[in-house]
């Protein structure tokens, strides 16, 4: 801000602010809207009378007595039992970033190292992968799943979501490990340890920043698949996101709208608790390099 | 790094990649060539109290057991291609010969599945992404300029849109946007119309579908610009102004030119997903008004019978169209590898 160049003049600080403003308007208030709303009754979230019943729950107030009601969540996690998908979603969410991280590391470490042409042909057909829309993939899956009696298991959802988490997370990782000197396990290895050891005792200890920002994007993308789990899942195993779909398709008698907009704000919440603990680290994975999640 | 070491450090990535990834590409692609075994037919002589007569019935042990025996189907070359939920070759031709004109041939292009599907999902990728570049130029630089104490604040918000699932917030932007909701209310308002409803017209479908990829797409741009923006090289911005250049060509000759090749990461990156549109036309419940490959093949394996071939074809086009928009990408990728 000290440069002469940088420093703005009155009107065009103005101009910026109030358009970053009206973006942040644009970008928080849905959210805002909707949590607000998930606290009402059917007919104030929706209300054909005044709008503004959302904001001041008139029906609400009329239907439950308080300006506030807790029914939509009773009804999305007691009745509907919203509460087994959030497990399936935590069991999925969890091995997934396990098991990526765990083969990606490997994977990553070898291609950063290795100076051979395979390796670059590796990470090419993965940027390829990394390409294929995955509901294309699952027309693949179905018809072997089938004949042997995969299909519907969350452990088969695991495995398809850490493969196609693969090629991401190798690039992004080997970004990170071509970021750390070569002198370091190659030191290690003179000193007799083999390449094995070397990862071991030395690269782990310092990959963890790295780590753990490629561990954000295969969280997310678990967290956030569609087109995988609701292909591939039997109706007792669903996740949230999947659960929250079915909702749509099966509660439209009165009241049950609200029991998708309490799913809804149930399944946001800890993406947002996730963005404002983790906001440095989605931050530098994002401008990593050719890599997205 | 030996070779030996490196097949072993790579070894369960590559069996994951195969299996998961290569495999179903190849099933899929043998999956198109074939179709579902038709119902096996019998002739049952059917005497009754009046006579006997000739009954044609399926039977469902013998379909079982021919579906069992080849789980595949029979073989169909490209018929599935060639069929009206695919490439149509047929109806274009017939609708060809008789439209009158370019639009009129358009239009019936637009009532194909297949064509229908293509028509929205190429629409949507060259409307969204340049939209998403310069809505995420513009923050970037206001972020820029703005106090130090508003950053922190301004990138927490400015990631939700990204970061929530997307199926989840195309939700809420449904349902905000109900006729019953505090948008469309705004929006019946605005246009004075009581009557107007978002699910009911396909042109303001098409356009919320497009809002809300800019929306859900634009963080990404900005975070990448911001980023770029810190490194711009604040000795040129100050020659240029000794030299005299406004604020605005400052802008356009030393901050563009700086972020161009992050404009060209970011566009590849936004093509390659904007082409795969899939879960807010499920949120939106669009199908009727705009539909995509992606959701074409959802809709294909939903519902009681799998059309297993025809999604298997769609996703082979699908892929087809995804090489196609790649290939600039891999270009370049091999020459900066060539390049070290």
């Amino acid at each position: 801000m000290s440069s002469k160049a940088t420093r703005q003049p009155p009107t065009i600080r103005i101009m910026a602010t109030s358009f970053l403003v009206i973006w942040l308007l644009v970008a928080a208030f849905p959210f805002l809207w909707t949590l607000w709303g998930s606290f009402k009754v059917e007919g104030d979230f929706f209300s054909k009378a005044n709008w503004a019943n959302a904001l001041f729950g008139t029906l609400t107030q009329a239907e439950t007595g308080g300006s506030f009601t807790g029914a939509g969540y009773e009804g999305a996690w007691v009745q509907e039992e919203f509460w087994r998908a959030a497990l399936n979603t935590t069991i999925v969410c969890v091995f997934v970033v396990t098991v990526s991280l765990t083969c990606g590391t490997l994977g990553g470490y070898a291609l950063a190292r290795s100076t051979h042409r395979y390796a670059f042909w590796f990470l090419l057909f993965a940027l390829m992968f990394r390409a294929m829309p995955p509901i294309t993939l699952v027309s693949g899956y179905l018809l072997p799943f089938f004949e042997w009696n995969l299909w519907g298991h969350l452990y088969t959802t695991v495995i398809v979501l850490v493969a196609i988490n693969q090629p991401f997370t190798l690039w992004m990782l080997h970004s990170f490990f071509k970021n750390i000197p070569k002198d370091l396990d190659e030191s290690a290895m003179v000193d007799g340890c083999t390449r094995f050891q070397a990862f071991r005792h030395v690269i782990i200890p310092v990959m963890w920043p790295g780590v753990i920002t490629t561990g954000l994007f295969s969280f997310l993308l678990a967290y956030n698949d569609f087109a995988v789990t609701t292909m591939l899942l039997s109706k007792e195993n669903q996740t949230m996101i999947p659960k929250i779909a079915s909702f749509l398709g099966t509660t439209q008698t009165k009241g049950n709208v609200m029991f998708a907009v309490s799913a809804v704000v149930s399944a946001t919440a800890p993406l947002f608790v996730m963005v404002m603990f983790f906001q440095r680290q989605i931050v530098s994975g994002l401008t990593a390099g050719a890599v997205k999640g | 790094m030996k070779h030996s070491s490196f097949f072993w450090f790579v070894l369960p990535s590559t069996l994951l990649m195969l299996a998961f990834i290569a495999f179903p590409i190849v099933s899929v692609v043998s999956q198109s060539f074939y179709t579902a075994h038709e119902q096996v037919v019998v002739q049952v002589k059917n005497c009754g109290p009046f006579g006997c007569s000739m009954e044609t019935s399926v039977d469902q042990e013998a379909t079982a057991a021919l579906r069992e025996a080849e789980p595949l189907g029979k073989f169909a070359g490209l018929d599935i291609y060639k069929d009206r939920n695919h490439l149509a070759f047929g109806e274009v031709a017939a609708a060809w010969v008789n439209s009158d004109g370019l639009p009129d041939f358009g239009r019936s292009l637009m009532n194909l599945p297949f064509y229908k599907a293509m028509g929205f999902t190429l629409t949507y990728t060259a409307v969204v992404t340049p939209l998403t570049i310069l809505l995420g130029f513009f923050v970037a630089i206001a972020v820029n300029s703005v106090a130090k104490a508003l950053k922190g604040p301004t990138i927490f918000f400015s990631l939700l849109p990204m970061i929530v699932t997307p199926l989840v917030g195309s939700l809420i932007l449904f349902w905000m946007v109900d006729a019953r909701g505090i948008l469309g209310t705004g929006l019946q308002w605005l246009t004075d119309d009581p009557n107007l409803s978002v699910k009911a017209s396909t042109g303001l479908m098409w356009i919320m579908l497009m809002v809300y990829g800019v929306w859900h797409a634009a963080p990404f741009a900005f975070v990448v610009f911001y980023a770029g923006l810190q490194t711009v090289n604040t000795d040129t911005l100050e020659s240029a102004m000794v030299d005299g250049a406004t604020r605005w060509e400052r802008i356009r000759f030393v901050v563009v030119p700086h972020l161009l090749p992050l404009v060209t990461f970011v566009a590849l990156i936004q093509l390659m997903d904007n082409f795969r549109v899939f879960e807010p036309i499920v949120s939106f419940q669009a199908s009727a008004h705009a539909t995509s490959l992606s959701y074409a093949i959802y809709n294909d394996l939903g519902g009681e019978t799998r059309l297993l071939s025809s999604a298997a074809a769609t996703s082979v086009l699908t892929i087809i169209g995804i090489a196609i928009l790649l290939s600039p990408v891999l270009v370049r990728t091999w020459r900066d590898f060539d390049r070290k």
